[in-house]
């Protein structure tokens, strides 16, 4: 088959270029290596729309990071994702860190970023009671947030199957050819084609170069993870806005964090590492991370812990070590036409992820590729029953029109049968438990799906109608009855 | 739905229990509501289908599905009422739940009393902080022990258990008969927290190695669990580096511990006991809200169901004489002096953690207890406000087994004009 668009990666930047480009009358294909969107990076960060005076001035980073941040409420709406922009708080010990607050200060004033104001030590303790009493002052930002990475990543294919995307997963791109001005992308087993190729490969985006015919590319990806720990949401109320330290040479540092669904995040440590897909935990970096928590949040209860897991970043390293050094690697290639790459896209980009798949379509436009309004475009998502949220009268509702609505099967977050049958047969639906748990937070909570897992494979197998040990947790062979049936 | 008079959650031993008590002492039946979200009564017994259950109250061995059918039984003869696939979502302190079901919808009830019976759930991976990958084969016991009894298939092949609580070591046995080979038992304290009887007849009878003063490090497999890293722990139970060693498996089964599944409780109000993780309860049952009974697991981790079902029936007698009017010391009108209870010298907690010198006090009244170590020859001592007032001789006391003191005639006076009750180890 062939597309106008290949683009190889459906983590939140393949998405959200993806999105943008389902508003026009392009064939479009995405690519994904894994067996679900949003398993890379896109997966496992932070959480946090940034404000936007983290990045040198003049980056792209900055440019794009301001613009997503911007975009984000409107973003959020559209695909209905939970989102909530309660600022963020770096918080200074020092006078030297005070002074430090000042540069980022006037470095957010030039990227563009509104609102921000330094704050004392009295209206500091107000606004977030749990502080460490060692803070004496902190860079406020209100416009920034915080959103379900994944939700979101999943929400945006989602919209864009809805209006025509194709994607294909556990499709890891292996090989690249380019004949007559076609590229003709392969797994091993299938063949794409497409005009235009777009590289949103993540933490493989240098290999992608390679692949696609890049001779030097300029640029190498350097993995390194960060670990994290989730607290219950007993403790989500230990802070009330995104909390950092001022950050350091050793960069931004552990945070803590509020999470959209009502949970304490605290992370990420930040460590080169071998193994670009290493997502294990160590017990020194979860040391690290509670140390680090601690700094901000000194009675933080790290023993109310749920789980704990880490990301990896694609850190981009540039050959020539000019200024653009810590810039992501947006560009159209010098040496394979119809090629373009988003690659080594670190933090922020979740935050920059709407603007940038704009900025994407606006390159591709500028390659050449041409664009005409779809007029059946829907900004959407098919409609989302979150049953924990609805009030009493809705409940009834909902459980009055489908039954499965009034069986619950996680008990911690409050999920219903009929949220989970949805979720296996929205568009790129659920195969697995983890696909289940990003789409309906069944196994999220505090019993570590000790509860809800049985339930959800017996789910899982009737609607897809496989046998019960066919079912796993991520894909692969990770089955959960391993043992064969008695 | 119409108001009821005792609203029971949880359909398992505690909540039959406490339903056919009430209606022993003259509640309606249709005046009863048990509400169970799963799809059957029976609570986590429904799921232990070894033999163990019921020596206590019925002077026989019967399996955990034998043991909750006698009681399912008299509540169906009986037409108590009963939801199950009913879900309760909150309670509030004025004695409302709201609980969804896919028959009734979405319902908020008002009750004259409620009976918390909620039960308990496992500790996990989560909570121990074990580092590593993320893989599939991570079980709790009970979760495995669904997976085999309930759903009739195995979760793993080659399977390391981590924590020798008893539902793990029933699960030793239960795997090894089904074909699974288990290879080893680690404990993390250097005693084991599972009843005696249950490692002679689960480990011993099938050479499975128990490693006491050992844990699981780091978990290794991407998709699937390949193998663990256990290492022995020193006396702050901290791994000793150099003793770390990699067991190739399949599955990692955790029996870690049970935590009262208190969240309901928690967003009523009830005051909760911070060792039992349960509620503060006194000699009838009753929570710190008048006409909020609780017992069985979702009030303390039992070892033994018999127990439970006592426990269940004092609540079910007190919930009703509430509703009835009939006084309940604490009860609407609160009355008489209140006592607390503590445990000292090795004893963790004592539960009731309150008694009222006025109250219900017969020698039929238990103090239950559990100790924080294993102790040889010691006397258990209970005293009313530093005065000894009886003392029982011990040959073995420990953490895994609930123990008990009555009191004494010479107590339930004491108690009329003391403060504090204490359960304590003395040496012998
Ligand atoms: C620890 C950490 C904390 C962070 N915190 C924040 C934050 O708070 N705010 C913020 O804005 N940003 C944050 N980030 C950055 C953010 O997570 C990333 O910038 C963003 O997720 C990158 O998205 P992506 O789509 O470019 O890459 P990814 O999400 O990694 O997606 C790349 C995709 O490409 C696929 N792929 C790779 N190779 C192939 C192949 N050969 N064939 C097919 N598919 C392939 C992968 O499977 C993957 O799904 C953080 C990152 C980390 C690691
Ligand atoms: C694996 C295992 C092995 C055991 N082995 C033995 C043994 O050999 N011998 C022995 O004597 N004892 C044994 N015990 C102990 C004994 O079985 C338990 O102590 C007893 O079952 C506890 O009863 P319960 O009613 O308090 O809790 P449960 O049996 O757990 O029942 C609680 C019920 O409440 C329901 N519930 C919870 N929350 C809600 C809600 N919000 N809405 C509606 N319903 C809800 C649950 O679904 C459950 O059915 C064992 C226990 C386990 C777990």
């Amino acid at each position: 088959m062939k597309y106008d668009v290949c683009i190889i990666g459906a983590g939140i930047t393949g998405a959200m270029t993806a999105r943008k480009l389902a508003k026009y009358n392009v064939s479009v294909c995405v690519l994904e290596a894994a067996g679900d969107v949003a398993m890379g990076a896109t997966k496992a960060n932070s959480a946090i729309v940034h404000a936007g005076f983290d990045a040198e001035c003049g980056t792209l980073k900055a440019a794009l990071n301001v613009k997503g941040c911007a975009m984000m409420p409107a973003e959020t709406k559209e695909l209905d994702v939970p989102y909530k922009q309660c600022g963020s708080l770096v918080c200074a010990y020092s006078d030297a860190e005070i002074a430090h607050l000042e540069q980022l200060y006037a470095r957010g004033c030039e990227n563009g970023v509104p609102d921000m104001r330094i704050v004392g030590g009295d209206e500091l303790r107000a606004m977030e009671p749990n502080i460490s009493p060692d803070a004496v002052a902190a860079l406020w930002a209100p416009t920034a947030g915080i959103v379900c990475p994944y939700e979101l990543c999943i929400a945006a294919c989602e919209n864009a199957v809805i209006n025509g995307v194709q994607f294909k997963t556990n499709f890891r791109v292996t090989n690249i050819t380019k004949e007559n001005g076609t590229f003709a992308v392969t797994d091993g087993n299938e063949i794409v084609y497409a005009d235009y190729l777009v590289n949103a490969a993540g933490v493989h985006s240098d290999e992608i170069a390679v692949l696609a015919g890049e001779t030097d590319f300029p640029m190498h990806v350097i993995p390194r993870r960060g670990e994290y720990m989730l607290l219950d949401r007993s403790e989500g109320k230990m802070a009330n806005h995104v909390l950092f330290s001022c950050p350091s040479a050793n960069g931004k540092g552990i945070l803590v964090s509020p999470t959209v669904d009502g949970n304490l995040i605290l992370g990420p440590t930040a460590k080169a590492i071998d193994d670009k897909d290493d997502t294990a935990t160590t017990t020194d970096g979860l040391m690290e991370v509670q140390n680090g928590a601690r700094h901000l949040v000194p009675t933080v209860n790290t023993r109310a812990v749920i789980t704990q897991f880490s990301g990896v970043r694609p850190t981009p390293v540039y050959a020539d070590g000019d200024i653009t050094k810590s810039d992501f690697c947006i560009r159209i290639s010098e040496t394979v036409p119809g090629l373009l790459h988003l690659a080594g896209i670190e933090s922020p980009g979740l935050a920059s992820s709407p603007a940038t798949g704009e900025y994407a379509v606006e390159l591709l436009a500028k390659m050449g590729l041409s664009l005409t309004e779809k007029s059946s475009y829907t900004p959407g998502r098919p409609k989302k029953i979150r049953f924990r949220e609805l009030s009493d009268e809705e409940r009834a509702e909902v459980i009055k029109q489908n039954p499965l609505y009034g069986k619950i099967i996680c008990r911690c977050e409050t999920v219903t049968e009929g949220e989970i049958v949805d979720a296996i047969h929205r568009p790129l639906g659920a195969r697995d438990l983890d696909m289940v748990k990003r789409r309906t937070r069944a196994g999220m909570g505090r019993c570590g799906s000790g509860f809800c897992s049985p339930r959800t494979v017996e789910i899982l197998a009737r609607e897809l109608g496989v046998p019960m040990d066919t079912i796993t947790k991520c894909g692969g062979n990770s089955v959960i009855l391993n043992g064969g049936k008695k | 739905m119409d108001a009821k008079k005792i609203i029971i959650i949880g359909g398992g031993p505690a909540g039959l229990a406490a339903a056919i008590e009430a209606n022993n002492q003259g509640i309606a039946p249709d005046d009863i509501l048990i509400l169970e979200r799963d799809r059957e009564l029976g609570g986590i017994l429904n799921q232990c289908i070894h033999a163990g259950f019921g020596l206590h109250m019925f002077g026989e061995e019967m399996t955990g599905p034998e043991y909750a059918g006698r009681f399912i039984d008299i509540v169906k003869e009986r037409n108590i009422g009963y939801l199950c696939n009913a879900m309760v979502l909150s309670v509030s302190p004025d004695r409302e739940v709201a609980f969804v079901s896919p028959t009734e919808g979405f319902c908020r009830v008002k009750a004259g009393a409620i009976i918390l019976a909620m039960g308990c759930r496992e500790r996990t991976r989560g909570a121990l902080n074990i580092a590593g990958t993320r893989p599939a084969g991570i079980y709790s016991a009970g979760t495995a022990q669904r997976y085999v009894n309930i759903d009739g298939y195995l979760p793993g092949k080659k399977v390391v258990i981590l924590g020798s609580g008893d539902i793990g070591l029933i699960m030793a046995r239960r795997l090894t008969l089904e074909g699974a080979k288990v290879l080893r038992v680690c404990e993390l304290m250097p005693y084991s927290g599972g009843l005696p009887r249950n490692i002679a007849q689960c480990l011993d009878d099938f050479d499975i190695p128990l490693y006491l003063s050992h844990t699981v490090t780091e978990i290794h497999g991407r998709e699937r669990v390949e193998g663990v890293t256990v290492a022995k722990v020193g006396d702050d139970r901290r791994p000793i580096v150099g003793t770390e060693e990699y067991i190739e498996c399949d599955t990692l089964l955790l029996s870690v511990g049970l935590l009262p599944e208190n969240e309901l409780s928690r967003e009523a109000g009830i005051a909760l006991d911070r060792i039992t993780g349960g509620a503060v309860v006194d000699e009838t049952m009753q929570t710190s809200i008048p006409g909020v009974f609780a017992c069985g697991n979702v009030l303390h981790v039992h070892d033994l169901v018999d127990f439970v079902t006592k426990e269940a029936y004092r609540a079910g007698a007190a919930a009703a004489k509430f509703v009835t009017g009939e006084t309940v010391p604490g009860g609407n009108i609160r009355t008489g002096t209140v006592l607390s209870t503590e445990g000292k010298n090795g004893v963790r907690y004592v539960m009731p953690q309150k008694l009222h010198a006025d109250g219900a006090l017969s020698t039929e009244t238990a103090l239950f207890f559990r100790v924080d170590n294993i102790y040889r020859d010691k006397y258990v001592v209970l005293s009313v406000d530093g005065r000894e007032i009886t003392k029982t001789k011990k040959r073995f006391l420990e953490p895994g087994q609930m123990e008990n003191v009555r009191l004494t005639d010479g107590a339930i006076d004491a108690i009329k004009t003391g403060k504090t009750v204490t359960v304590s180890l003395a040496d012998a």
